[in-house]
């Protein structure tokens, strides 16, 4: 996994509330057995005019100029802001591989589903949940000044707004941003802990033999 | 003691080590495993030179990429072929309890046939690669859909690590009114707590019209926990839990099935355990239920209208139900009831159960499909279920309708196969997503329950099950 230290990055804008990983990442892209190659086919019905299907060239398709990833100020954006309930629906984590292959490494928003914001971390990118108000304030600016930046600062836990050096802090959790900042495989991590899994196991099994036949 | 609920009881069960911060690692008694997320689990477990931890902890089955007819003819899209031979190469290589590959008597969806096999066990921890795994809580297992990464994890260590969630009770009293099931009581509630009401919390579906339902409607409820925003739902257990698991082939027999039972008769939230959140609905007052939009908390019942954004004062909620609307083709203040049906699909692992077949075929007996609505797919959730229902006749009355009998797979519910909406097509779905496109590009999909879906097949139309006997 990458790992997430400090992301200095243009912003998109993609304001809608509810973004289900069926729009993340339609289900005809979900056939590959790779975990590479989905950024293309991010957003595929909103980003581009005709029907996607797995192993086209994308550089030819169609582009809906109204989707906002689409419009000229948001290309190499890294930071993609959003509204509440991002990633709800399906558990697959085609979605946080479409959004890292683009090229996101942050995403902010009020909310985010669950196993979504789960698989982030596990990919090397990092949701950072804010209060309404600043989440509006960053859409108002975002729209507002062409070629909008944010620093993500994760070892500080801070987003820094360079156009005026406001600072909005995030929490997150320690094992989570420990992981992040290192890059770390967190099965290796809990490998370490094998003599205690073991252990519980054969307990459970004394206690409970029904669940091991 | 303290008090506590179902989840704490089924969390402290297996906790093997909690960090500072709170992150803990759970034991996980089952994984259930299908084609379309366990491909880069498996390559990863391989490229890293590790084995599973323990193979009988695995029920696996093909299901999302299966087509639903001429089976004879096998897999032609040649990518999902490859995904489910990948799965078959997969599980040949490292074991499992059980494998019901493509084509297999006992096949079927992954939530269906866990159930069915007693391969879901009260107290358990369920996890699998797919967001529905919510419906095996129905037996009061800690339940849940998890990543890729995680399968890998759960592969390599058969731990998960996961923080606790908070708790909410939704408590469903009094009874259900004729015609209205299980689908209409958690629409009704996603309706009321929105669809992330439930993010961060494990949800226990209690009261006493709870407690009324079959294991399948159970399942139907606790299916759509994740609808709400909950990884989890739980139900507790009881005698209707008790008989349904007694006989199932992985199920314990004996002093086995003695020693489990009286175990199973202790999860239950104990009396006067606190939970964050209290929720309850007055099953009374539940109608079947259709959704208008693109999220499942976009939901009336049959009797209402569609809402006008004009009325709507918060403006992401306006933008949000104006594009649904546009999506969708339909007006503000339509009554439901004047929503025409293009396709009707009755199936997924939402509904896909011997009851809910039952169910529509007791709407569709002596009646046949509306002239306008160009497809009814009835496809049952597993080989058991399809021949469950062929011995009773429900096929015959299916055929006789002029509705095409499917052999098992998720099929419609999120079109990975053949099976799909053409762009614009309305669906009357016993599934359980109305997201844009989920069941074909630009296809609109209406949730409702399989007695809801049956009446639309023979109608045209949504209308009142409840005024068609």
């Amino acid at each position: 996994m990458k790992a997430f230290n400090v992301v200095d990055g243009l912003v998109v804008p993609l304001d809608r509330a509810n973004v289900d990983t069926d729009a993340i990442i339609p289900k005809q892209f979900l056939k590959s057995i790779q975990r590479s190659g989905f950024g293309p086919n991010l957003f595929d019905e909103w980003r581009y005019l005709d029907h996607g299907e797995p192993g086209q060239d994308c550089s030819a398709r169609p582009l809906n100029p109204d989707f906002v990833l689409n419009r000229p100020r948001y290309r190499g954006a890294q930071i993609l802001l959003t509204r509440d309930n991002f990633g709800c629906g399906s558990s697959r984590e085609h979605a946080p591989w479409a959004l890292e292959d683009y090229g996101f490494r942050a995403l902010i928003g009020t909310s985010f589903a669950d196993i979504f914001f789960n698989n982030c971390f596990k990919n090397g990118l990092l949701p950072i949940v804010l209060p309404a108000s600043e989440v509006d304030e960053l859409f108002r600016r975002c729209e507002a000044n062409e070629g909008f930046r944010l620093v993500v600062d994760l070892p500080a836990q801070r987003i820094q707004c360079p156009d005026d050096g406001r600072m909005i802090a995030f929490e997150i959790d320690a094992f989570r941003k420990e992981c992040l900042l290192n890059g770390w495989d967190d099965i290796g991590l809990t490998l370490r802990h094998a003599d205690e899994i073991r252990a519980f196991e054969e307990r459970r099994r004394g206690e409970h033999p029904y669940y091991f036949s | 003691m303290k008090a506590q609920t179902l989840y704490e009881k089924l969390w402290s069960s297996h906790l093997v080590r909690q960090e500072a911060d709170g992150t803990a690692l759970i034991y996980i008694d089952r994984h259930l495993v299908h084609e379309v997320t366990s491909p880069q689990a498996f390559e990863g477990l391989k490229l890293a030179g590790r084995k599973p931890w323990r193979v009988s902890s695995i029920v696996a089955t093909a299901d999302h990429n299966t087509p639903t007819d001429h089976w004879e003819a096998g897999i032609l899209d040649p990518v999902s072929r490859q995904q489910v031979e990948t799965l078959d190469a997969n599980i040949r290589a490292s074991g499992a309890l059980a494998y019901f590959p493509f084509r297999d008597a006992r096949q079927g969806i992954v939530h269906v046939i866990g159930p069915e096999n007693g391969a879901t066990l009260p107290g358990m921890t369920v996890v699998c690669g797919d967001s529905h795994t919510s419906t095996h809580g129905a037996f009061a297992c800690l339940a849940h859909g998890i990543g890729t990464s995680e399968v890998e994890h759960v592969l390599a260590t058969q731990c998960l690590l996961q923080k606790k969630s908070k708790t909410m009770r939704i408590s469903v009293e009094g009874t259900l009114g004729r015609g209205v099931s299980a689908k209409d009581v958690v629409l009704a509630i996603i309706g009321e707590i929105g669809t992330a009401g439930g993010t961060g919390y494990a949800i226990e579906f209690a009261g006493s019209a709870i407690r009324s339902l079959s294991m399948e409607g159970r399942m139907t409820v606790c299916n759509m926990a994740i609808e709400a925003g909950a990884r989890a739902g739980l139900v507790a257990v009881d005698d209707t839990t008790i008989a349904y698991l007694e006989g199932k082939p992985f199920a314990p027999t004996g002093a086995s099935w003695e020693q489990a039972v009286d175990y199973w008769r202790t999860l239950h939230s104990d009396e006067g355990a606190v939970f964050d959140k209290e929720v309850v609905l007055d099953a009374a007052r539940i109608e079947p239920q259709v959704t208008w939009g693109t999220s499942p908390e976009m939901v009336a019942p049959i009797g209402g209208r569609i809402p006008d954004p004009a009325t709507v004062a918060d403006p992401v909620k306006r933008e949000g139900i104006e594009r649904a609307l546009k999506y969708m083709g339909l007006a503000p203040n339509t009554p439901i009831g004047e929503i025409p049906v293009d396709q009707v699909f009755i199936g997924s692992c939402t509904n896909s159960r011997i009851e809910d077949l039952r169910e529509a075929a007791a709407v569709v007996r002596g009646r046949s499909k509306a002239p306008g609505v160009r497809r009814v797919l009835v496809v049952p959730g597993s080989g058991l279920v399809k021949r469950q229902a062929e011995a009773e006749g429900l096929d015959e009355i299916f055929r006789t309708a002029g509705f095409e009998w499917r052999e098992p797979g998720c099929s419609m519910c999120l079109a990975m196969n053949a099976d799909r909406l053409e762009p614009g097509e309305h669906c009357a779905s016993t599934s359980n997503r109305n997201f844009e496109g989920r069941q074909g590009m630009g296809g609109r999909t209406h949730l409702v329950s399989p007695a809801m879906a049956a009446a639309a097949a023979v109608t045209g139309r949504f209308c009142d099950v409840r005024e068609l006997a």
